[in-house]
């Protein structure tokens, strides 16, 4: 069995006294879609940002456990979250594109990372990320009007393509669809099908129909803990335990 | 993409860390840079003006001949008034040149010259001492006299004996007299009320000039902005933050306030001395002009910060009082008032406390006049606007444009009384909206 | 009389008002509150605004007419004519309550009023004694000549250039000690700095910012200037002045600091933390994420502090007086004394020319001038700022 993209064992998160992450044990395989589903304030976003360590932000928010990405924890002290972030993209809820242009939405992540060479370089990977995020065909004519004079489903398939621009190897998803209409979601879940055959993807929904739509895996979170993963199929029409019955059928959350 | 291990932090990363680190050192670095530009101010400030807050004085017997003082022989007031400080002059100097060999102290020095040792105000103190008690006409009556202001500033390290020998007005005989006095315990350095009683004097006696009068000045302008400014102020922001309907008009009003509050301070004392003094005739350096001049700065400040207080009160407040039946102007006057008056209250102090320190919009209507007496808020002469008065901080500007050295230490002295005065306003706004704060 | 016996009388009458006006309702309604049309005390409220409020207007409007023993009589007959009045009118059926708040409405717009009859006021007045001005000296030799010197015997040269020219090097020399100082600073505050450092850094920039000016310019007097010209102008040649543009600028530039870092910190706070996410997201630091996201997402804003700054120093007095001297010089040489409007309008008007003169009368050309020069850059400020925030919210 091949190790898988991302293990985590023993995690628990604190905010202050706060036991947000209650001991969560799981394995993510690469080149797949894997969807972490719960009610609201389960934990499923605060464990997704555990993976890239955006959690370091938050000044009163403690992480202990073990999260290991291709074998290696994340957490070691040697470990620098600036070259992490490179490795383990993020796409969060509301579209967030920086107030410059397209071309520079894309081209800031491999600039700081001194990924290019050169200008055509770096034109390449601009074009090349804008293409796997569906949007070149829309932005090649004007790559230098700014980000934000996008309609919203565009601005989150920019930030898609911001974040992939980096050749990451994990996509973190925050709840991406939520802030898009149907049109601009059913875009973006096209997206993620193709990008998945590159990257290992991870992606927190409260839609249990995207969930069983997109993803290969799915895991269940309730109150902080990890109550179940396994094949979407599964999940969705067979579950063992009881709570994640009661949640695919609609009684909680 | 080439799989690099995370555990390796490579070196563009290390670059950007150390780029990371630089960054974070300018930052602090400006904060630094704050903090001492202002512990620096505050040193020189205090240094400089803390010696202003002791006075050098001497223990002088001096006779009061009836002869001289009291032609009358009945102490008549009338004719001793008439023995100006010109005559008690020479008694002084028989007193100092007597307390000087009775102790045994030795000069080369003349008795004129030992007579200039004493302040040309002593003279003043002892004429008035005698005008109030006329029965020690005829003994000797032992004063604490102020000294001149080279031997204070000797005293205070000011003066040298290098720089006495330099200087027109002493010399290092004197000033070795009158460490010789002082060994005798004669003369003696004492903390200096005065500094905060006693009126301006004139150019040539630094060391008789105090706040008294700018003091009272600046509290009777501070009692004319606070009487004012807060009904005022407070009126308008009610109507404009709960009255006024969201058109043109208000639009303007709200422009203008804003503009108002950043318009430079003298342009306001360019409004006054136009329209108070020129159009209106006011007296000139009133203070009851200053306190208006005063007025119209601190109006959009106080306007602002009662905006602020009125906004922060939650709108259910409101909505509660009018849905018991009370009326818009009942519920604004019976309950946001009410919760909003810390806040005001704050606003008000921190107002008065800028208007405390302006000094150009004063300097213009006419403030820089050099003030002898204790000005009266109303006398028959000058009737509702009172006499001409002076401020805090003009005072402070007048002292920096005199000659003589010894303004330097008075001037100083003056801004550490201002910014005692500040401190304490400050620190009872803080104390107030810490203890009234309501977290909605 | 004397004023203040009729001023005694109104006084009285306003009280009387407010307490006999509740008992002449109470009486009419045959003891029986409930059968009026108002609260028996708001009657007297009514019955109290009735008379004071106009003998007030015609208190003050006659003091700043000059006052006069026709204002007395005046005063007493409208005291007397509203006090009847407002006793005759009461009935059980006055609506006291809503009579009353119509008046104190009325004297809530007028205080507002008050701020916009500040502002004519101030154009009025300096637009009046200009215009007498230029009747009398050149508006074109005024905005053109590079020449001040004024002669009280006549024949002056009055040119606002070198004015000008001491104005705006001195608040440039400001802008760039305070600007790079204070943006930093408020770049560590909001993004650095923990908790215990801002408490201590955020209430000392606080207390920096309460200083008066007056303070500011003692301290470039006696300290600053003599500093700057024993171990910087003198030694290299520069000049030997304590009062230059360098010590000016110095010291305004320290005073500005906390009003730079005030404002540039409500800027960076304005942009919203999902920006900054989203750059370290993809692996950015801190500090990239403030140079290349926050700061040009926040730059309008940061322009309209500069400005504000700008106009803050232009404006500026005691410092330039005590700090920069009384020399009107278009020279290069930062250490070389140089004044600046501020400065004339302050010594045109206390000296001793008579005042209609042009000497005198000059200085409210200036006042004139110095007020649109501000005015200019805060509406200009304040338009970006709002543009600013309109973005984000």
């Amino acid at each position: 069995m091949t190790q898988a993209k991302i293990s985590a064992q023993g995690v628990q998160v604190h905010y202050a006294d706060t036991h947000a992450i209650k001991d969560v044990n799981v394995e993510i395989a690469d080149k797949e879609v894997t969807a972490f589903i719960g009610p609201s304030g389960c934990g499923k976003s605060t464990f997704l940002r555990c993976i890239n360590r955006m959690n370091d932000t938050i000044d009163i928010c403690r992480v202990t456990g073990d999260i290991r990405i291709d074998g290696e924890d994340i957490y070691d002290a040697k470990v620098d979250p600036v070259q992490l972030r490179a490795k383990v993209g993020m796409v969060f809820q509301k579209p967030n594109p920086f107030p410059k242009s397209i071309y520079d939405n894309v081209a800031y992540g491999p600039k700081i990372h001194g990924l290019s060479r050169n200008k055509a370089e770096l034109d390449e990977i601009v074009e090349k990320s804008l293409r796997k995020a569906a949007l070149w065909n829309e932005a090649k004519d004007r790559l230098h009007a700014p980000g934000t004079g996008l309609s919203g489903g565009q601005q989150q398939r920019l930030c898609i393509a911001r974040a992939i621009a980096t050749a990451p190897e994990v996509l973190l998803m925050d709840e991406p669809c939520s802030a898009l209409d149907p049109i601009a979601t059913a875009q973006v879940e096209e997206l993620i099908d193709d990008l998945r055959q590159s990257f290992s993807v991870v992606i927190v929904t409260h839609s249990m129909q995207q969930a069983a739509r997109v993803s290969q895996k799915t895991a269940f979170f309730h109150l902080g803990s990890l109550v179940e993963f396994g094949d979407t199929n599964k999940i969705f029409t067979n579950p063992e335990d009881p709570r994640t019955e009661s949640y695919i059928s609609g009684r909680i959350g | 993409m080439t799989q690099k291990s995370l555990l390796t932090v490579d070196a563009r990363t290390k670059k950007r860390n150390a780029s990371e680190k630089r960054f974070k050192a300018f930052g602090l670095g400006a904060i630094i840079v704050a903090m001492v530009a202002l512990v620096i101010l505050l040193t020189s400030v205090v240094s400089t003006g803390s010696s202003a807050f002791k006075q050098t004085y001497a223990t002088v017997s001096v006779p009061l001949p009836e002869a001289k003082l009291d032609k009358s022989g009945v102490r008549d007031l009338d004719v001793m008034k008439k023995v100006t400080t010109i005559g008690y002059t020479s008694l002084l100097r028989d007193g100092i040149v007597g307390t000087v060999a009775d102790a045994g102290l030795t000069t080369t020095l003349s008795a004129k010259d030992i007579g200039k040792m004493l302040s040309k105000e002593a003279a003043a103190t002892v004429r008035d001492h005698v005008l109030a008690n006329p029965d020690v006409i005829g003994t000797s009556v032992e004063f604490s006299l102020l000294m001149n202001g080279r031997i204070d500033g000797y005293f205070k390290g000011r003066v040298t004996m290098e720089s006495a020998a330099l200087d027109g007005n002493t010399s290092p005989e004197e000033l070795q007299l009158a460490q010789d006095m002082a060994n005798a315990g004669l003369v003696e350095t004492k903390f200096n009320w005065a500094f905060l009683t006693a009126p301006d004097a004139s150019d040539q006696r630094p060391e008789a000039a105090g706040l008294g009068v700018a003091i009272l000045g600046s509290l009777y302008m501070m009692i004319v902005v606070l009487v004012l400014a807060l009904p005022i102020g407070v009126a308008a922001s009610i109507y404009l933050e709960e009255f006024a309907p969201k058109n043109r008009w208000t639009d303007i009003i709200e422009v203008n306030i804003s503009n108002l509050a950043a318009v430079p301070s003298i342009v306001y004392g360019i409004l006054g001395l136009a329209i108070f003094i020129n159009f209106m005739e006011f007296n000139q350096s009133s203070p009851l002009v200053g306190g208006l001049v005063l007025t119209l700065m601190t109006l959009p400040t106080i306007i602002i910060s009662t905006r602020a207080a009125l906004k922060s009160v939650p709108p259910s407040i409101r909505d509660a009082a009018l849905g018991v039946g009370a009326s818009k102007m009942q519920s604004v006057f019976h309950h946001v008032l009410p919760l909003a008056a810390p806040g005001i209250l704050t606003g008000t102090i921190i107002g008065l406390a800028q208007a405390l320190g302006e000094t150009a919009p004063l300097l213009l209507i006419g403030m820089v006049a050099f003030v002898r007496e204790y000005p009266a808020a109303y006398s028959p002469d000058a009737g509702l606007f009172g006499e001409a008065a002076t401020a805090l901080p003009v005072q402070v500007f007048n002292w920096t444009q005199r000659a003589d050295p010894g303004f330097v230490e008075r001037a100083s002295g003056a801004i550490i009384t201002l910014l005692i005065f500040l401190l304490i306003m400050n620190a009872i706004a803080i104390f107030l909206r810490r203890k009234f704060e309501r977290r909605w | 009389m004397p004023l203040s016996v009729s001023l005694i009388i109104t006084i009285c009458l306003v009280v009387l008002a407010y307490f006999a006006a509740p008992r002449r309702a109470l009486a009419m309604s045959g003891g029986d509150a409930r059968t009026l049309a108002a609260l028996p005390r708001q009657y007297g409220l009514n019955a109290a605004l009735a008379v004071g409020l106009p003998s007030l207007v015609v208190l003050v409007a006659g003091l700043l007419a000059g006052g006069g023993g026709y204002l007395t009589i005046i005063l007493l007959v409208v005291a007397g004519a509203t006090f009847a009045g407002s006793m005759l009118r009461i009935a059980p059926s006055l609506r006291a309550r809503t009579e009353a708040e119509g008046m104190i409405k009325l004297v809530l717009i007028a205080a507002s009023v008050i701020a916009i009859l500040t502002t004519v006021g101030i154009v009025f007045s300096m637009l009046f004694e200009t215009r007498n001005f230029f009747g009398q000296y050149k508006w074109s030799d005024f905005y053109f000549s590079t020449e001040w010197s004024p002669n009280f015997r006549g024949d002056s040269s009055l040119g606002i250039i070198p004015l000008l020219w001491g104005t705006l090097y001195i608040s440039f020399i400001a802008l760039v000690f305070a600007v790079p100082i204070g943006l930093f600073a408020a770049i560590y505050l909001s993004e650095y700095a923990g908790r215990r450092m801002r408490g201590i850094a955020k209430p000392a920039i606080e207390i920096l910012a309460g200083i008066p000016t007056i303070v500011y310019g003692l301290f470039a007097l006696i300290t600053v200037g003599p500093f700057l010209r024993d171990y910087f102008a003198a030694p290299m040649g520069f000049g030997d002045s304590a009062s230059s543009v360098m010590t000016a600028g110095l010291v305004m530039g320290v005073m500005l600091i906390p009003f730079v870092s005030s404002l540039s910190d409500d800027i960076i706070n304005a942009v919203p933390q999902a920006m900054r996410d989203g750059s370290l997201g993809l692996g950015a630091t801190k500090s990239e994420t403030i140079r290349q996201v926050v700061i040009p997402a926040a730059l309008p804003g940061i322009v309209g502090a500069v400005l504000l700054a700008a106009s803050r120093a232009i404006g500026e007095t005691m410092i330039v007086v005590l700090g920069a001297g009384a020399a009107a010089r278009l020279s290069l040489n930062p250490f070389e004394a140089m004044t600046t409007v501020t400065v004339k309008i302050v010594s045109q008007l206390t000296g001793d020319t008579d005042f209609a003169s042009p000497e005198t009368l000059v200085a409210f050309a200036l006042g004139l001038t110095l007020f649109v020069i501000t005015l200019g850059l805060n509406v200009v400020a304040l338009m970006i700022v709002r543009k600013y925030r309109e973005q984000y919210e």
